[in-house]
């Protein structure tokens, strides 16, 4: 079991002093908020993508490979990296080379967006936005997994003889997640591939995100990947910690009250009761997360949303200490001795380099020589097998 | 005729207490139940009055989350073999809290349900809200709505004429539920309707046959599926 905390990489004035950070001290921040995740014991950070302000995280593969050269353990991902206005083809290389720059410390999470003015900006169009989706992640896939790729699609100019660089680390691709919160679709094509499901589990009612859930874990017995307690699951979740149960409240409700997306609607208590929100003591936060399980089942990773609605640095620091000093140690044990057998590990990429080699060493592409006009001709690599040569188009 | 128990729900906006507009919709409930006994059925009655509901229904609107009442009135809707719905007018328009309460529903919960429509104003100038407003969003909603409209201004308490035309909508009610439209469509063609997933109406089937199921399966939209001619949809 994973435990980490995601970001949306918002920049929002904070309610209480009255200040909005400025670009460089939120990315700063996040930077900090990162490391002190890794310092506290967490395992895995998160940031969004997003292409308009209020947001600053338009390239996640660079602040997430500085944020691995700046630690040890910890796993930098997505939440989540836009499959609809991204070319595959870049996703492709993008994560390919962060995954290698992070030693394998990294893995992604995937979801459509749901900003309108994103899609045309990026010649995409929004209501195309799930088949855009399925098919990119289709063409990903692929890129990952195949030296040489001959591809044609609806939405994306074809490939002919393409080799996405860098290959994969150890030729592993990267763990994909599939975000969604109601689209039985996307939780198909994440049963079809044996990927991972993740549900972010805030705003809504937990009954919202359930039955997809179920329905990934069918799907992923029924494709053939194990059984469906094997299935990956993620849920995100949000928490506010204090050591006293009113001094959470008393301090998250200036935030909670002008969040741009709780601001005016019910109150801190009743949104309290009708979704995963969790705002008090460490024992509090502990118990409700506890309940993700009975409702889920046992899973994978679990990650936190800490640090938006403009909530300063040394707040989102102090619920790192908390979250990782008093909450996470009693959720791993407690959650460990619950578990079943046969669940399945949360991912990593050691153990999925054992899983496709064993104690045999992992494949190390090598490129065939510059033929001279900067390509190698029709086989890319020196082990490519010679079913996979490339097509190259005519010019 | 089979004789049925019909399960009516009665959703009236009236802000004031008592309200003409609840007046209304309760003597439209009785003439149903009046008629459907002389056809042998039996009618049990659930009022949902929306102004205890005003915060909820504010709540849903602004943030899509249904509090306890509301998810009470959704079961009722859901469980519901006929409306009476009745509506205050406002400015010319059916009011503010009555069709919010209507927009925050799933587009599915109310498909093929019988609907007798009805509004109350101050003055009889007021008087094509009801075909005018209503009936198109109840259109909106796939619901089946009664042929005679009902509207009531201050003079219309007085005529025999409203008794008239309330005798004429609830027998139209009555026949229109025992024709039962809903459960055939739910038999029928259930599937053809698009259902949110997680959404309020139970029972929906996630097909697994459609075009975009077959993408997500590794599929391309180029694929020809058995009803031939696979398409893009959004």
């Amino acid at each position: 079991m994973q435990f980490g905390i995601f970001s949306v990489s918002d920049i929002t004035r904070d309610p209480v002093s009255g200040v909005t950070p400025s670009e460089a001290e939120r990315i700063d921040a996040v930077v900090t908020i990162a490391t002190h995740a890794e310092e506290v014991g967490l395992d895995v950070f998160a940031i969004g993508e997003h292409h308009n302000p209020p947001f600053f995280s338009s390239a996640p593969t660079t602040l997430l490979a500085f944020i691995a050269a700046q630690t040890e353990r910890l796993i930098v991902s997505t939440a989540t990296t836009l499959i609809t206005t991204n070319d595959p083809v870049r996703i492709a290389e993008e994560y390919a080379m962060l995954q290698h720059l992070s030693k394998g410390r990294m893995d992604l999470m995937l979801g459509r967006g749901n900003t309108a003015p994103v899609y045309p900006w990026f010649g995409q169009d929004i209501r195309q936005g799930l088949p855009l989706a399925l098919e990119h992640y289709n063409l990903l896939h692929r890129l990952w997994r195949e030296d040489v790729v001959d591809w044609e699609g609806t939405f994306r100019t074809s490939l002919q003889g393409f080799t996405s660089t860098p290959r994969p680390l150890d030729d592993v691709p990267p763990f994909v997640w599939h975000g969604s919160i109601r689209t039985p679709e996307i939780a198909e094509q994440a049963a079809y591939y044996g990927d991972g499901f993740f549900a972010n589990n805030i705003f809504w009612p937990k009954e919202h995100y359930i039955r997809l859930v179920n329905f990934y874990r069918q799907r992923f017995e029924h494709h053939g990947h194990g059984p469906r307690r094997q299935a990956i699951v993620g849920l995100g979740g949000q928490a506010y910690l204090a050591q006293r149960s009113q001094d959470a409240k008393a301090e998250f409700r200036p935030y909670f009250d002008e969040a741009p997306v709780y601001g005016n609607g019910p109150s801190l208590e009743e949104f309290s009761d009708m979704t995963p929100l969790s705002v008090g003591s460490p024992q509090e936060v502990i118990e409700k997360t506890l309940t993700f399980r009975e409702y889920f089942g046992d899973y994978q990773r679990q990650l936190f949303l800490v640090d938006h609605a403009g909530m300063p640095l040394s707040m989102v620091l102090k619920q790192l200490d908390l979250l990782g000093g008093e909450v996470v140690p009693v959720l791993r044990r407690e959650l460990a001795a619950m578990r079943e057998p046969g669940v399945a590990d949360a991912p990593t990429h050691a153990a999925r380099v054992t899983a496709k080699y064993g104690d045999a060493a992992p494949r190390q592409p090598r490129p065939n020589a510059n033929r001279g006009d900067n390509v190698t001709g029709q086989s890319p690599y020196q082990d490519t097998e010679s079913s996979r040569l490339a097509t190259s188009p005519a010019l | 005729m089979n004789s049925r128990t019909f399960q009516l729900a009665v959703v009236s906006a009236g802000a004031s207490d008592p309200s003409s507009t609840r007046l209304l919709a309760d003597r439209i409930a009785a003439g149903i139940s009046r008629r459907a006994g002389q056809r042998g059925h039996t009618v049990e009655r659930t009022v949902i009055e929306l102004r205890p509901l005003a915060a909820e229904i504010a709540t849903a609107i602004t943030s899509q989350l249904l509090g306890p009442k509301m998810t009470e009135a959704v079961e009722i809707l859901a469980a519901a073999d006929g409306l009476v719905v009745s509506a205050p007018v406002y400015k010319a328009r059916p009011s503010g809290l009555f069709t919010s309460f209507f927009q925050v529903l799933d587009n599915d919960l109310l498909i093929a349900k019988p609907v007798a429509l009805a509004a109350t104003a101050g003055t009889s100038r007021h008087a094509l809200v009801v075909d005018e407003q209503l009936r198109g969003m109840f259109a909106f909603l796939r619901t089946l709505t009664a042929p005679t409209s009902l509207f009531a201004a201050p003079e219309d308490w007085g005529d025999p004429g409203l008794t008239g035309r309330i005798d004429r909508a609830s027998v139209e009610l009555v026949l229109l539920m025992e024709a039962d439209l809903a459960s055939a469509v739910r038999q029928e063609s259930w599937g053809s309707y698009s259902h949110p997933l997680g959404g309020h109406t139970p029972d929906v089937a996630i097909d697994l046959e459609s075009d975009l199921m077959r993408l997500a399966a590794g599929g391309s939209l180029n694929d020809r599926g058995p009803r031939g001619g696979a398409t893009v949809v959004g």
